[in-house]
């Protein structure tokens, strides 16, 4: 094995990681998977360091995921949920996070509505900042942890097609995947009504189709994402069946893949919206596998990043 | 750094005769081969209990069951590297419970890997006995750890480094000591 070295402080996005170090993370999650299925679910490695997950945005899953990540590293882990915080009462994002780094904290995983905000707290917190989903920009271990799901059944990340189909223009998973992809040299599809997917994507190395069955032709693998309603997602195509109509996932079009080809979906799913019921349950469906996987990609994260002390970028 | 031969303590031959001395002493002292298990501790110290287990088979022909450890997580000086150390995989497809398990590494030095070693494997359960087999043992204990099988006793000093290569990690079978140049 390579013997590699993580020089990353913080984890802003897949943008600014090498091939090197996406490898380096897939391969220590690997080691770390081997802890989940453990009696007793717990290394030491981080012990006595804080981890804070500061999330300004619902999660449950990305949220609990980081904690049962940082509490089987043993670190501390402390919730800090916007909605029932001095935000409320009028503090700014800078004054809660050096308030919160006041109390020392080793690591900061942050979700955040606002594009950037993670980038924006490198400039001036001591801690390492985690992003954990920053506005429609990047959520970075989401597609690390789809990388690995992807490697673990493919059994390698290379010479793919990989068809991501849905709402592109709204999703921070799409364009993480769509970065770590092309670093990667593999073949990308965007599939997803024009509204929803700009041409101007094909500048990223993809190529964008409006016709699932093109998209999805000869596809290692299919990842939908959610209609995310909640973000006024509906504006931008007539109805809901129309969308199903045109690009939800069933069998006759995903027999269009390639033959050992598997589905992905960040979740939470819509079923019977943009994944037919029947296609989530399948044996081609790794969705569950990503939510396993990605408590084994968290943990390599927090490792890797040590959660040591250091100067702000300014 | 920068380093030298300063001697060549095993060649392959060599190294045979005392991976075969080791397992017949550990079959000896575990008489209830159905509970004996193996553990090599990543990396070196896999390979050396995947030859113990191979010369079981030949010497009696049972298959004892053989784990990989990776020790990284349960280490005490993750605080001082400068970057994190590369976290293997562990594979015990075991359960430990009630076991005779015999540690392997291919060098026992500070006696801190053993340590890690230790505390890994009691989160795995509570094995009947842990024994420990090192192929080198070349002194300067920190903590009080004592192999019970030894391949060899190599006093050194503290700045050498003892080298056991593996036809598997290094294409050829020997044990050597290296020292800084300079010296």
């Amino acid at each position: 094995m390579k013997d590699r070295t993580f020089r990353q402080d913080h984890l802003l996005g897949i943008e600014h990681l090498s091939v090197d170090d996406i490898e380096t993370i897939l391969e220590t999650a690997e080691a770390f998977i081997e802890v989940s299925s453990r009696d007793v679910k717990k290394v030491p490695a981080l012990k006595g360091k804080t981890v804070v997950n500061l999330f300004f945005e619902n999660s449950t899953r990305t949220r609990s995921s980081f904690e049962i990540a940082a509490k089987r590293l043993s670190a501390d882990l402390i919730n800090f949920n916007s909605s029932v915080s001095s935000l409320k009462k009028g503090e700014t994002l800078k004054d809660t996070v050096l308030t919160l780094e006041a109390m020392n904290p080793h690591i900061i995983v942050i979700r955040h509505s606002a594009s950037g905000a993670p980038h924006y707290l490198t400039t001036f917190a001591r801690s390492s900042i985690v992003n954990a989903g920053d506005g429609f920009h990047e959520h970075p271990t989401q597609a690390l942890l789809d990388a690995l799901t992807i490697r673990q059944r493919l059994k390698t990340l290379r010479g793919l097609k990989v068809a991501i189909v849905g709402d592109i223009l709204h999703s921070r998973v799409a364009l993480s995947n769509i970065l770590l992809h092309q670093k990667l040299g593999n073949e990308i599809a965007l599939v997803g009504p024009p509204s929803l997917v700009p041409v101007e994507f094909e500048k990223l190395g993809a190529t964008v189709y409006y016709d699932i069955r093109r998209g999805v032709k000869n596809a290692d693998v299919v990842m939908m994402l959610r209609v995310q309603a909640e973000r006024g997602a509906r504006n931008y195509f007539p109805s809901i069946r129309e969308y199903r109509n045109l690009f939800a996932i069933d069998r006759p079009i995903f027999a269009l893949a390639a033959r050992r080809a598997i589905l992905m979906h960040p979740g939470p799913i819509n079923r019977d919206v943009e994944i037919e019921t029947s296609m989530a349950d399948s044996d081609q469906s790794v969705i569950l596998q990503q939510v396993t996987n990605g408590i084994a990609v968290r943990m390599a994260v927090l490792y890797l990043l040590k959660g040591e002390i250091h100067e702000a970028l300014n | 750094m920068d380093e030298k031969i300063k001697a060549k303590i095993m060649d392959d031959k060599k190294m045979k005769r005392t991976l075969q001395r080791l397992a017949i002493e550990i079959l000896e002292r575990n008489r209830e081969a159905d509970k004996l298990a193996l553990i090599g501790i990543q990396t070196r110290g896999v390979h050396v209990a995947r030859r113990i287990q191979a010369l079981i088979r030949e010497l009696e022909g049972v298959e004892i069951p053989m784990g990989i450890l990776d020790i990284t997580m349960f280490r005490d000086d993750l605080h001082k590297h400068e970057h994190q150390p590369a976290v293997k995989k562990t594979q015990i497809d075991f359960a430990v419970e009630d076991r005779d398990i015999v540690l392997i590494d291919d060098v026992v030095f500070t006696g801190r890997t053993i340590r890690a070693a230790m505390d890994s494997i009691f989160e795995l359960g509570r094995p009947a006995t842990l024994q420990l087999a090192a192929f080198i043992d070349r002194g300067h204990r920190e903590l009080p750890i004592c192999p019970d099988f030894r391949g060899k006793y190599l006093p050194t000093a503290r700045r050498e480094r003892v080298k056991v290569m593996l036809q598997e990690t290094d294409g050829k079978d020997q044990v050597l000591i290296m020292e800084p140049k300079g010296f």
